[in-house]
C-alpha cells in the first residue's frame, strides 16, 4: 500500500468514525423520542429525520454549503468559536453523519420499540429513576439495534460521495475520501489500476465493519429470546 | 395498614374503589377487566388516579387534596408482575441486586441470604433469565422485589402463566413468605382457590367498584358472587381448625362452629386454622338424617333463605351453628321437600369433593 493510499484510507476512517461518534448520541435520543413519545407534529419530525434518505445527496451537500459555508448563517456563527466545516475534513464528517443519520435512527428506534415498557416499569418500582432505567435497561436491551444502525451509518459514511464533494469539495489530504479518490483516479489517464486497488480496500473495509457489528450483536446477552 | 381510596378514569371505564387492610395478605378478587390491576398499578404509581388517597402505614404515597404524588421509584412498593418481567440482559444475581443497590442502606431490612433460602433460588444465581422455567422466573421476580426492602408487596396474578404443579409450588412459597417476613401483601387474582388459600381479607371488585370487602370467609361466601366466580365454583367458605387425623383411612377431621367436616388427609398439625371452600353444587339436603349412605359429612342445620325461585336451580342457604353453607339443588327438589326458611335439614357433603385446592391455611 503506497503512502498516498494509506493516507486516503486513514482519512476515510477518520471521517466515518467522527461522523458516527457525533451522530450516535443525538441518534439514540431521537430514536427514543420517536419510539416512546407522542407529540404534535411527530409525523413531520419523523419525515424530516428521514429526508437525507430520499433527497439527492447533492442537494444535502448544497444545503450544508448554504448553511455551514463561511458565509452561511450557521457557519458565520461557528467560525469565531474556531469551528469550521467548509472545505475541511470535519465538513466531510458532518456530511457523512447526516447522510447516515436516518439509517442509524431507524435501526435504533425499532430495537427500542421492541423493549417491553413493562420491564422499564419493573425497574422503576425497584427504585430506578427514568434516567437510570434508560441507561441500565432500555439502552442495553437496544444494543443490537445500536450496533446495526451504527454499522449502516458507518458504511454509508464510507461510501458518501455526492454530499461530500458538493459541500467540502475534493481536496487531497483534507476531504478526498475513498470514493472521491476512486472517482478522481478514473478521471485521469492510467489511473484505472489505482482505482481498482482502492475499490478493493473499500470492499475489505466494509466487510470488516460488518463482521465487527455481527460480533457486537452476538456477544450482547440481550440477543435471542427475551425472558 | 394499607388505605386506598381512588378514582381512576380510563376511557369509558371508571375505577372508583376504596378499601383498607391490615391483614398479612389482602386479596383483590374479581374477573379480568374488573379493574384490579389498575388498582395495584395506582398503588405502585404506574397509573395516576384522578383523585384520591393512598397510604401505607404512615407513608402517604398519593393524596390529590394535598398534591402528593410520589414517583414509582420513591414508593418502596415491591411489584411482582404476571409474567415475571426479569431483566433479560442481566444474570439472576444481577436481577436480584438491581433494586437492593438502589435502596438506601438505612432502609434495607431484608436479609438477602434469607430471601435466597426462602425462595430456593440460591442455585439459580449464575443463570440467565432465559434459561429459567416459568416457576423459577416467578420466584426470582419475587426475590428481586423483596431485595429492594419494600414496605408492601403487590402480586398481580403471579400464577396466571404457570401450569398446575408450578402454581402449587409458588403458592407454597408465598405462604412461607407471609409467615416468615411479616411483609404485607396485596394479592390480585381471579382464581377463587388461590384467594381462599392465601388471603385473610378479601376485596371483591366488579366493573371498577368494590362490591364486597371483609374477612375471607365472609366476603367469599356472598350469594351474589356467581357472576364473578362462574356458577360452577360458587359456594361457601368455612373457617375451621384441624381436629384429628385418621392415619388408617387417611382422613382429616376439621372442627368448625357448628360441627365437623371430614376431608381427605391434610398435611397440617391439629389446632392449625384452615379455610375450606365448599362448592354449592357439592352440597345436598335431606329432611331426615340419612343412613346407609357413603357421604361422610352430614350436618344438621336450618334453612336461612332460598334463592331466586325460577329456572331449574335454586341456591338454599343453610345455617349450621354459626356457619353458613349453600346448597345448589333443583327447584323441583326444593318444592318436593317443601323447603322454606326455618326448615330443619341435614346438609350432606362428600368428603372427596373437598381437595387440597379447596383448603387454605390461615
Amino acid at each position: 500500500m503506497s503512502g498516498d493510499e494509506t493516507g486516503i484510507l486513514l482519512l476515510s476512517l477518520k471521517v466515518a468514525f467522527a461522523g458516527l461518534a457525533a451522530s450516535l448520541p443525538p441518534g439514540i435520543a431521537i430514536a427514543f423520542v420517536l419510539a416512546r413519545k407522542r407529540f404534535p407534529g411527530k409525523t413531520l419530525f419523523d419525515a424530516f429525520v428521514h429526508l437525507p434518505l430520499v433527497l439527492p445527496p447533492v442537494v444535502v451537500g448544497y444545503v450544508l454549503l448554504v448553511l455551514f459555508g463561511t458565509q452561511g448563517p450557521i457557519g458565520r456563527l461557528l467560525e469565531p468559536l474556531g469551528i469550521v466545516f467548509a472545505f475541511r475534513w470535519t465538513g466531510a464528517a458532518l456530511a457523512a453523519a447526516i447522510m447516515g443519520f436516518p439509517l442509524l435512527v431507524r435501526a435504533i428506534r425499532l430495537s427500542i420499540e421492541a423493549v417491553d415498557p413493562r420491564i422499564e416499569l419493573a425497574a422503576r418500582t425497584l427504585g430506578a429513576s427514568r434516567t437510570r432505567v434508560f441507561f441500565t435497561v432500555t439502552l442495553p436491551l437496544s444494543i443490537s439495534g445500536i450496533a446495526t444502525g451504527g454499522l449502516l451509518s458507518f458504511a454509508r459514511a464510507l461510501g458518501e460521495f455526492g454530499a461530500t464533494i458538493t459541500f467540502v469539495s475534493n481536496i487531497p489530504g483534507e476531504t478526498r475520501t475513498l470514493p472521491l479518490a476512486i472517482y478522481s483516479f478514473t478521471q485521469v489517464p492510467g489511473g484505472d489500476a489505482q482505482a481498482m486497488r482502492l475499490a478493493l480496500f473499500s470492499v475489505a473495509l466494509s466487510l470488516a465493519a460488518l463482521a465487527f457489528s455481527e460480533w457486537l450483536v452476538r456477544r450482547s446477552p440481550a440477543s435471542g429470546h427475551h425472558a | 395498614m394499607l388505605e386506598v381510596d381512588v378514582v381512576v378514569p380510563r376511557g369509558t371505564f371508571r375505577l372508583e374503589a376504596a378499601f383498607s387492610s391490615d391483614a398479612p395478605i389482602v386479596a383483590l378478587f374479581g374477573r379480568s377487566g374488573s379493574g384490579k390491576t389498575t388498582l395495584v398499578n395506582a398503588i405502585a404509581g404506574i397509573v395516576r388516579p384522578q383523585r384520591g388517597r393512598i397510604v401505607i402505614g404512615e407513608r402517604v404515597l398519593f393524596d390529590s387534596a394535598r398534591g402528593i404524588d410520589l414517583v414509582p421509584e420513591k414508593r418502596r412498593v415491591g411489584y411482582v408482575f404476571q409474567d415475571a418481567l426479569l431483566f433479560p440482559h442481566l444474570s439472576v444475581r444481577a436481577n436480584l441486586a438491581y433494586g437492593e443497590g438502589l435502596t438506601p442502606p438505612a432502609e434495607r431490612f431484608v436479609d438477602g441470604e434469607r430471601v435466597l433460602a426462602l425462595l430456593g433460588i440460591r442455585e439459580l444465581l449464575d443463570r440467565n433469565p432465559a434459561s429459567l422455567s416459568g416457576g423459577e422466573k416467578q420466584r426470582v421476580a419475587i426475590g428481586r422485589a423483596l431485595m429492594a426492602s419494600p414496605r408492601i408487596l403487590l402480586l398481580d396474578e403471579p400464577l396466571a402463566s404457570l401450569d398446575g404443579a408450578r402454581k402449587a409450588e409458588i403458592l407454597a412459597y408465598i405462604e412461607l413468605l407471609r409467615d416468615e417476613l411479616r411483609l404485607p401483601m396485596v394479592y390480585v387474582s381471579h382464581a377463587l382457590e388461590e384467594v381462599t388459600r392465601l388471603a385473610d381479607r378479601v376485596v371483591v371488585i366488579a366493573e371498577g367498584r368494590v362490591i364486597a370487602e371483609g374477612p375471607a370467609a365472609q366476603a367469599l361466601s356472598r350469594a351474589d358472587m356467581g357472576a364473578l366466580t362462574g356458577r360452577f365454583d360458587e359456594g361457601a367458605v368455612i373457617e375451621a381448625r384441624v381436629a384429628t387425623h385418621d392415619a388408617g383411612f387417611e382422613l382429616t377431621t376439621l372442627a368448625f362452629a357448628g360441627g365437623e367436616l371430614v376431608v381427605p388427609n391434610l398435611d397440617a398439625l391439629p389446632g392449625e386454622p384452615v379455610r375450606v371452600r365448599v362448592r354449592a353444587r357439592d352440597v345436598s339436603l335431606a329432611l331426615a338424617r340419612p343412613s346407609g349412605i357413603t357421604i361422610q359429612n352430614v350436618l344438621e342445620g336450618n334453612v336461612v333463605s332460598i334463592g331466586h325461585e325460577f329456572g331449574a336451580i335454586v341456591d338454599v342457604t343453610v345455617r349450621i351453628g354459626d356457619t353458613g353453607l349453600t346448597a345448589r339443588i333443583t327447584r323441583k327438589a326444593a318444592s318436593d321437600l317443601a323447603l322454606a326458611p326455618g326448615s330443619r335439614v341435614f346438609a350432606m357433603v362428600k368428603a372427596v369433593s373437598i381437595d387440597r385446592r379447596s383448603v387454605g391455611f390461615a
